[in-house]
């Protein structure tokens, strides 16, 4: 937990204005605490994703930071303007695509582009944006005869044709097929490289993993750790571990005395270490000095998935569906 | 398109939101135009409703219990009010909740453009579509069936405005409880009926007992087929003993004011 405290603070260049601030944001419905007291910092041009299980608070931290709903208690700032008192200039700078969301099924894709364009001062260009979420020949159809995954993606479009310096997305990718889904990433990717700040809602772990910079976990209410994906996994497992089949006994001190090693199993005849650092260099090194050659060595990573299932005790799979 | 409009210089604001209003309203008018039924409803219906009643021969002879009026006369202001009340509890209630349920009136919410401009723009695309209905029924029945024409126009404009307040404002108290947009069939069909009653659509106003006829005065139909009627026949101000006018006002401001009470945006 001291690491995630740690890494509150984004980890932008001294000076910088975060883009997104949220302190200590409390938010209940009647009894049932939604938010009890979550804090993070993104900065400009960072892809932020906040992980959590069903009913963890996800979305309803979001809507609190888009200003759909006052917060109980503590603050929010989107590149310093607060959602509630700024309203107008943060809906300008701020473009939000939420959960489940349709559109009158007989508008055509280009009217309700140009629609949602109007909205805007500084808008962005129609057929450009089309062409980027691979919607160029879909202009002139009909809302209703589009798939699951152009659908998803027009609503991916109108969060960004204002051009947004944020943008929020609320399970983009949910509903999409593989393929769709890789195209969005790239799609995420593209828009940030632009200078735009992402701020990712997901249950994808494999989303998480291959877009975020950092992802805040989410469980009950509470940002339960904060962290790059790749370090939230290291914790997850205490590290990295090899397994191997040994070409011949030898003398387990040998390994347990390495500085990286912090713990040998036995799996039938697989030996399993886990550790840090250089492990798997220091210990088929220090095997073969011995004499033992190391077969069918298989590194075993731990991923994000891990840490969720560690930190949450959930398994983010049984979260498909949006609720 | 695009690297000319980046040279011109942005738009004042206010111009930009007419824009926008203008856009949505657009849409809103190709929503209606791509989905006839309500436009069946509230100008097709009235009009083969007058076809049948301009060929049935008792109508068109004047009848002393109708005052001298032929049965003609007497249902042109009902099927006026009909196209209105088809418009009022179906057409108008029904775009809005489904908007509510499509999670519309939420994305809205997260843009420059607050919701309440699509429900105005509603408003205005379905007031289009009452005005024509009611310019239709009016130039046929005069046209084409030789009822008298209108003594008052003025006064049918404003009988005419005023029942459009009542029954739109009704339309948005449905769009405010009615939880789904089925729903807002299976009320608008509901309410459809006695509305219609006091209207005189199955037994004429006039030919009411005394008792039903007090009781239809002050419905909004019945407030409404009175004052049209008034207007049309007698001249302005059509008042028969009470006041329509005032009561289509009352009707309407108090509609409004539930509407705006109860209505969920999401």
């Amino acid at each position: 937990m001291t690491t995630s405290l740690e890494r509150l603070e984004a980890p932008a260049a001294a000076g910088v204005r975060p883009a997104v601030e949220v302190a200590h944001l409390r938010k209940t419905y009647g009894t049932l605490v939604a938010v009890d007291d979550v804090s993070f910092s993104v900065a400009e041009g960072e892809i932020f994703g906040i992980l959590g299980p069903n009913g963890a608070g996800k979305t309803t931290a979001i809507e609190c930071a888009i200003g759909l709903r006052q917060p109980d208690a503590g603050t929010i700032r989107l590149l310093g303007l607060d959602p509630q008192a700024d309203r107008d200039k943060v809906h300008e700078i701020v473009g939000v695509q939420l959960q489940a969301g349709a559109l009158p099924g007989k508008l055509r894709v280009g009217e309700i582009l140009e629609e949602y364009r109007s909205f805007y001062r500084d808008p962005g260009d129609v057929g450009e944006l089309l062409e980027v979420l691979g919607l160029a020949g879909k202009r002139g159809d009909f809302y209703r005869s589009l798939s699951g995954g152009q659908r998803q993606r027009l609503s991916v479009a109108l969060a960004l044709i204002g051009r947004p310096r944020i943008a929020v997305l609320d399970e983009m990718t949910t509903g999409l097929d593989p393929k769709a889904r890789r195209d969005t990433w790239e799609l995420i990717e593209g828009i940030r490289d632009r200078g735009v700040t992402v701020l990712l809602v997901t249950h994808f772990m494999e989303e998480a993993e291959r877009l975020c910079d950092r992802v805040a976990l989410i469980d009950s209410g509470r940002v339960v750790a904060l962290d790059t994906p790749a370090s939230l996994a290291a914790q997850a497992r205490g590290g990295k571990s090899v397994r191997f089949l040994p070409s011949a006994p030898f003398d387990e001190d040998l390994l347990t005395a390495l500085p990286q090693v912090a713990r040998l199993e036995h799996q039938g005849q697989h030996v399993v270490v886990t550790g840090s650092g250089e492990l798997v260099n220091a210990v088929i090194l220090t095997l073969a000095a011995a004499g033992v050659t190391a077969r069918d060595v298989q590194l075993d990573s731990s991923n994000l998935e891990d840490a969720f299932v560690k930190l949450t005790g959930k398994n983010p799979d049984k979260e498909g569906a949006p609720a | 398109m695009s690297s000319l409009s980046l040279s011109l210089t942005r738009p004042p604001a206010r111009a930009a939101r007419r824009t926008a209003f203008g856009q949505i309203v657009r849409n809103e008018a190709r929503l209606v135009r791509r989905q006839p039924t309500n436009m069946i409803g509230s100008i097709g219906l009235p009009v083969v409703l007058m076809i049948i009643f301009g060929e049935v021969p008792t109508l068109n002879r004047p009848a002393t219990e109708l005052g001298g009026l032929t049965g003609f006369d007497t249902y042109v202001p009902v099927i006026m009010v009909l196209g209105l009340t088809m418009l009022a509890l179906l057409g108008l209630p029904g775009p809005l909740v489904s908007y509510r349920e499509l999670g519309i009136l939420r994305r809205l919410s997260t843009t420059p453009v607050p919701p309440s401009w699509l429900l105005a723009a509603q408003v205005v695309v379905q007031l289009g579509v009452a005005l024509a209905g009611l310019l239709i029924v009016n130039v046929v029945s005069v046209a084409a069936f030789g009822a008298p024409a209108p003594k008052s126009p003025a006064g049918l404009a404003l009988s005419c405005l005023l029942a459009i307040g009542g029954l739109f404002a009704l339309g948005l108290l449905i769009a405010a409880l009615a939880p789904t947009a089925n729903s807002v069939n299976a009320i608008g069909r509901l309410a459809f009926i006695p509305l219609m009653f006091f209207a005189g659509l199955w037994l004429p106003r006039a030919l009411m007992p005394a008792v039903l006829q007090q009781i239809s005065n002050y419905t909004p139909l019945g407030a409404a087929v009175q004052a049209i009627q008034g207007s049309m026949q007698t001249g302005f101000p059509p008042v028969f003993g009470s006041a329509p006018l005032l009561v289509l006002a009352a009707y309407t401001l108090v509609f409004a004011f539930l509407a705006r009470r109860f209505f969920r945006w999401e």
